[in-house]
């Protein structure tokens, strides 16, 4: 799945108030931000960069429901089919006294789902090594990374970003695979986009 | 597009000192890549010998039996359920504030959330600590899982208040983990990113799951932080309220009312930030976080004590009140005889509750002491002795005079084991905590940087005077913007 050696353009800013017109100009004049590296998170950046939603949210709802279910499942089967307990004459099927561990189980699966599945998405895992283009991205600065095509002049790039606030430029090759990321598919072009 | 929030001036600034994003990595980081201080290994040996004298406890009991512990003929729940329900409650001030005050969008819990999540995930695994042993053959211990066996199979009972509490606190200990170390990531690769000798840069590298701070990701990591947050609050307030069922739900007198679950949960906020004031006014001076745990951040936390002490307060008057409008002899009994009644044989402990849990914090409703460092310490102690005795009050005198008098009890006092055990937990609980003051980032790093701008000091200033100059161009500029 490895791509080869690819090369970046890598801009440094240190305030995020420089940083928004420089995504939004880098994007105009039809550069591939390959990503932007942050010591926290920025809000709006990802509606700046063109990133679309992450449907994280709709995955731990499937997941809770998932824990509803197989708690409700596995308690009526239990104590109504599998092993029916007489207590005073009540109802095998007492729902009730099930909905605390129904409820936990809802918020376990959930949880436990969603993180994995972050986890997963972002190739995040014990002993996982990335590259990393800056070590300050997360310190204190925003770390653009442009990615060059076989026509891309890099140093017109550089330029650019220098132009447009950058503190520190330069060119860095990376092995492309699973490991640097695959935002690149997450993102819609400048002029895909409404509004601006 | 203008980043800048509008916050405003009447707002006490959550981050002291003129800083900057760099300052703050280095403030919060400096006491991870410095040697330990002497006070600190002094408190780590302590919490260990304490955690020892604690394993040994527990030695004696599982080889022994229960009979180590001077548990009697009706009192079968002593100290070790009353340290269970304590430990419980001071777990939930942790998820409290990192997810509660999430939701209510507090700034001020970027300085605590961290240390305050660390404090609920150790004092749950204290808790866990007293039901396990409590079990007698521990081995066994096991069975409370539900699975497919070749014992029948036998099931455990769905329908028993005990085993909602199986679920309730392995799942809150499970998410609250997760919810701790899924924040942590970010800023363990900040230490990782810093890190100048081999073992910090493989223990960081690993511990932080090769984070790099993409957007994407972060985007995602605010998605996950804000629905675990939404799961959160429902479960904070789920898991007390089944462990108030383990109670709530017997014919025991003095335990069977429905006030239990609201009044529990109350209780467990008031006890758990009190133990999260204890921490944090020793941990932002050891640490020399003074910058980031501000006098607001404690006056915050002080605010939220006298408010669920004065609940608590008004769920006692209440089930008092109850329980002589109720005209449940028995019932009655508990409250007035058992309890009330100064020269019971545990009316000491009634009274000592009352007094410290709804007289003492009523001190907060002062200003000038909700921001005195010392009175919040002892305040913060005080309370949770107070909150220690509550459980112990529920317990014990509900259960010393049973239905049958002549198997009432003499008074019931721990053996050396039961204490020790529960001072062991205190070791296991310091053990955890000292170790992770050291290894790990007690502050949210990144969470401080994303409201530094807005409400940093220097920050603050700087916006008053920009407003101060031309306050028109500047609600036009900035604030109807930031809106």
């Amino acid at each position: 799945m490895a791509g080869g050696i690819k090369k970046f353009v890598v801009g440094c800013f240190s305030d995020e108030k420089v940083l928004f017109p420089a995504v939004k100009n880098v994007r105009r004049s039809g550069y591939k931000i390959h990503d932007v590296y942050t010591p926290f998170p920025v809000h709006g950046l990802d509606h700046a960069m063109g990133l679309r939603e992450t449907s994280l949210h709709t995955a731990g709802f499937i997941y809770g429901i998932t824990g509803t279910t197989t708690a409700l499942t596995g308690i009526s089967y239990i104590l109504v089919h599998d092993w029916p307990l007489n207590i005073g004459g009540k109802p095998h099927f007492s729902l009730p006294a099930w909905i605390p561990i129904t409820f936990e189980l809802t918020v376990l699966f959930a949880a436990v789902g969603m993180v994995l599945t972050f986890c997963y998405l972002c190739n995040l895992a014990p002993f996982v090594k990335k590259h990393h283009f800056h070590p300050r991205a997360t310190d204190d600065l925003f770390v653009m990374v442009i990615e060059c095509t076989d026509k891309t002049n890099d140093a017109e790039v550089q330029q650019f970003l220098q132009n447009a606030g950058a503190t520190e430029v330069n060119v860095q090759e990376a092995e492309t695979g699973w490991w640097i990321g695959r935002y690149h598919k997450e993102q819609k072009l400048y002029k895909e986009e409404k509004g601006y | 597009m203008s980043l800048l929030k509008y916050e405003s001036q009447l707002r006490e600034p959550l981050v002291d000192g003129d800083k900057d994003y760099h300052q703050v990595t280095e403030d919060i980081v400096r006491p991870i890549e410095m040697k330990p201080s002497r006070l600190w290994y002094i408190g780590f040996y302590i919490s260990v010998a304490l955690l020892l004298f604690g394993v040994y406890s527990v030695y004696r009991e599982v080889t022994y039996g229960i009979g180590q512990w001077n548990l009697n003929k009706t009192i079968g729940w002593g100290w070790d359920i009353t340290n269970f329900v304590w430990w419980v409650g001071i777990g939930h001030a942790g998820t409290l504030i990192s997810a509660i005050l999430l939701l209510f969008r507090q700034g001020w819990r970027t300085g605590v959330n961290r240390a305050a999540e660390a404090m609920t995930i150790f004092a749950v695994m204290c808790a866990g600590q007293f039901p396990i042993w409590h079990m007698g053959r521990v081995w066994m211990a096991f069975f409370v899982m539900p699975y497919p066996n070749s014992r029948g199979p036998l099931w455990v009972n769905f329908n028993s208040p005990l085993l909602w509490d199986v679920f309730a606190i392995s799942t809150y200990f499970t998410v609250s983990l997760l919810f701790w170390y899924s924040g942590l990531l970010p800023d363990l690769a900040t230490v990782r990113d810093r890190a100048k000798t081999k073992f910090r840069k493989m223990f960081y590298g690993v511990a932080s799951f090769g984070w790099t701070g993409s957007t994407k990701h972060w985007q995602r990591h605010e998605s996950l932080s804000l629905v675990l947050a939404g799961l959160s609050t429902p479960l904070v307030l789920s898991v007390h309220t089944i462990v108030s069922f383990d109670f709530a739900t017997s014919v025991i007198p003095g335990w069977h009312t429905t006030i239990f679950p609201p009044y529990f949960v109350a209780g467990a906020v008031f006890s758990g930030f009190a133990m999260v004031q204890s921490l944090m006014i020793v941990v932002r001076k050891v640490l020399n976080l003074q910058d980031y745990i501000t006098m607001g951040h404690i006056e915050a936390m002080n605010k939220v004590i006298v408010l669920t002490g004065s609940i608590v307060g008004c769920a006692y008057l209440t089930e008092l009140f109850i329980a002589w409008y109720g005209q449940n002899q028995y019932e009655w009994y508990a409250f007035s005889q058992n309890r009330a009644n100064l020269f019971s044989p545990y009316g000491w402990s009634y009274w000592l509750m009352m007094f410290c849990n709804v007289v003492s914090p009523q001190l907060f409703w002062s200003r000038k002491l909700r921001r005195n460092i010392t009175v919040t310490f002892f305040m913060s102690v005080i309370v949770n002795i107070g909150m220690w005795f509550e459980r112990f009050v529920i317990i014990v005198t509900s259960v010393y005079r049973d239905f049958l008098p002549s198997s009432w009890s003499t008074y019931y006092s721990p053996s050396i084991y039961e204490i020790g055990f529960y001072l062991g937990t205190f070791g296991l609980f310091f053990t955890c905590f000292f170790l992770f003051a050291k290894y790990f980032p007690v502050i949210a790093i990144a969470e401080i940087k994303s409201v530094l701008k807005t409400s940093g000091e220097n920050y603050k200033a700087k916006m008053t005077d920009i407003e101060k100059q031309d306050a028109e161009k500047f609600y036009i500029e900035e604030v109807a913007h930031a809106h």
